[in-house]
């Protein structure tokens, strides 16, 4: 468990690392870059199945199947398209053609 | 004890992935392996987590883990069916989709929280007690704050799916809305400090239901040319949102990966406001293009028109081409016949080039994966710094479904609501063709006199058939 000012220590540290990873990122990558994050907060998932997993009425048990179900799509989803999107960056000419469909 | 340390192991390494996997998304070279990494933490960190605890211990243990598994399998399927269908041209609306159900997910596991601690405080025979008794100061405090975030993320991101998928057209919804939202801001507030000081679930589902409502709320009125901006400040809260309840899990993996994602996306947001000479909060409050067009110096002349064939033969004939592509050319999915018509350009002995505003479309970098989904080659595609010294040089300027990114008067009209956005000079440029759909102003509402000038040609249609017109007129030359 994180508590109190260990956990303060953390989100300055992480806060820093995000800001260092964007400066300097071509703008061609804004919209992977964007969409790489929008699925690496699918991390949400993970609490989500914690939140559903503790549950003790059917009401919690609902709402913990909405945050599960939502999470899911968040980290699927997120996935999918910048696997998709990044995919054309393979390498520069050869095979660009044939990947076009 | 053992299954614990493998736990948070695990998460540990996750964080570790995401990282440096989004490190390596920044550059176009490990972009790839970025994604795959972050992956693997994903599936890492999801199936560890079955093995929790908390998951565990419960009396109803297999009923749960059975209806996660339920929850999964149908969150990840219809987002894997959905992920995988969308076009490429379709995937700025998307994003928006995953990004609100991960504030959604993430303003759930809230409630879940706050209706647990509710029940359990209402256990308590003297009634005495708040929810904060039950679960400490600041986790409730986080709770909150990353349950009011997250909804308005999650509703804010429905809409601009929805405003960006053409399902929902209207950008005003009553009077004074400015003062509604912050009506509403205050009382979602006002039933926030509810929660705090009590142990009832009347106040947790009028904040609930307010934030949702505030979410939509403020998005409506956001113009399309902004969208950008707000899906990834919505992207930068939902992280924010994931990082405050990961707090109150005790989740590491979710406070790192979250924060991580709430500030490098806050960056981005200001990046993309940056290009656009506009500021978050302007975005916000100022509501361009929110139904009244800016009509300052209504319409200047007339629209020429040119044909296919005319046009054609122009750049048949001409030294150089830059094609400037916008969202017209994205919808009208006319990326692959705009290419072929390059090529043929260029067997000619034509230079063509492409020229993209930095937010052309409807994110910064659109316009790239869209060119590199039909084959453009990377050496042909400049930005904008690059490109604008050169229109002076150029024969023709093809424009083709952008709009505001070529409009002067954000150069030279002060009252323009675009007035200081960099824009493609193409109006220096010897002839412009303009392939467009309609007479009707971009998605600022804001009139462009570009089109009005006398070496401007307008080529009316859908942009695919325009395109195909074109190369048409381009072969019979033979």
């Amino acid at each position: 468990m994180i508590e109190g000012l260990a956990a303060l220590y953390i989100f300055m540290l992480a806060g820093f690392t995000g800001y260092e990873i964007i400066t300097r990122v071509p703008v061609i990558l804004h919209t992977p870059l964007m969409s790489g994050s929008n699925f690496v907060h699918g991390i949400v998932l993970v609490g989500a199945m914690i939140a559903l997993g503790i549950a003790e009425t059917p009401v919690e048990q609902a709402i913990g199947f909405v945050a599960v179900l939502l999470g899911a799509g968040n980290a699927v989803g997120g996935y999918v398209v910048t696997e998709r999107m990044l995919e054309m960056f393979k390498s520069s000419d050869k095979d660009k053609n044939e990947e076009a469909r | 004890m053992s299954m614990d340390y493998l736990i948070e192991g695990s998460y540990f390494l996750a964080a570790v992935l995401f990282i440096m996997g989004l490190k390596q998304m920044s550059s176009p070279v490990t972009a790839r392996r970025g994604i795959l990494w972050a992956g693997a933490g994903m599936v890492l960190a999801t199936l560890v987590t079955f093995g929790a605890p908390e998951i565990l211990d419960s009396d109803i243990a297999v009923t749960n883990i059975t209806l996660i598994i339920v929850a999964i399998a149908i969150g990840g399927g219809f987002a894997w069916v959905t992920g995988k269908r969308v076009a490429m041209t379709d995937m700025p609306q998307m994003i928006a989709m995953y990004n609100g159900m991960g504030g959604g997910a993430a303003a759930t596991i809230a409630a879940v929280e706050l209706f647990k601690a509710t029940r359990e405080t209402q256990l308590d025979p003297t009634g005495s007690l708040t929810i904060p008794d039950t679960l400490g100061v600041d986790v409730t405090i986080l709770a909150i704050l990353g349950a009011i975030i997250g909804t308005i993320s999650f509703s804010g991101s429905i809409i601009a799916w929805a405003k960006l998928d053409g399902r929902l057209k209207r950008s005003s919804l009553l009077p004074a809305q400015h003062l509604v939202n912050a009506a509403i801001a205050a009382a979602t507030v006002g039933f926030a400090i509810a929660i705090y000081f009590s142990n009832d679930l009347t106040p947790i589902l009028a904040f609930f239901g307010l934030a949702l409502v505030l979410g939509i709320f403020i998005t409506i009125p956001v113009g399309g040319a902004d969208m950008p901006v707000i899906i990834s400040l919505f992207n930068a809260l939902t992280g924010l949102a994931v990082g405050f309840e990961g707090y109150v899990l005790g989740n590491a993996a979710m406070i790192i990966a979250g924060i991580v994602v709430g500030s490098a996306g806050s960056l981005l947001t200001h990046l993309m406001a940056v290009a656009m000479n506009r500021s978050v909060s302007n975005v916000f409050f100022a509501g361009m293009g929110s139904g009244t067009p800016a009509a300052a110096s209504g319409e200047q002349g007339e629209m020429k028109e040119i044909k296919a064939q005319d046009a054609g033969i122009l750049m048949s004939f001409a030294n150089q081409v830059i094609i400037i592509p916008g969202y017209g050319m994205a919808v009208a999915q006319a990326q692959h016949k705009i290419w072929e018509l390059t090529q043929l350009l260029d067997e000619r002995g034509v230079k063509v080039k492409f020229a993209i505003h930095p937010v052309a479309g409807r994110m910064p970098g659109h316009m790239n994966v869209l060119l590199a989904e039909a084959g453009v080659p990377y050496d042909m595609i400049y930005d904008m710094e690059d490109i604008n010294s050169d229109f002076k040089n150029t024969t023709v300027a093809l424009v083709i479904g952008a709009n505001d990114v070529v409009n002067p008067s954000a150069k030279d009209d002060a009252s323009s609501p675009l007035y200081g956005m960099p824009i493609l000079d193409a109006i220096k440029s010897e002839n412009v063709i303009v392939i467009k759909r309609g007479r009707g102003t971009g998605f600022s509402g804001v009139e462009n006199p570009l089109f009005f000038t006398d070496n401007t040609r307008m080529l009316f249609g859908d942009g695919q058939k325009a395109a195909n017109e074109l190369i048409v007129a381009v072969k019979a030359l033979g």
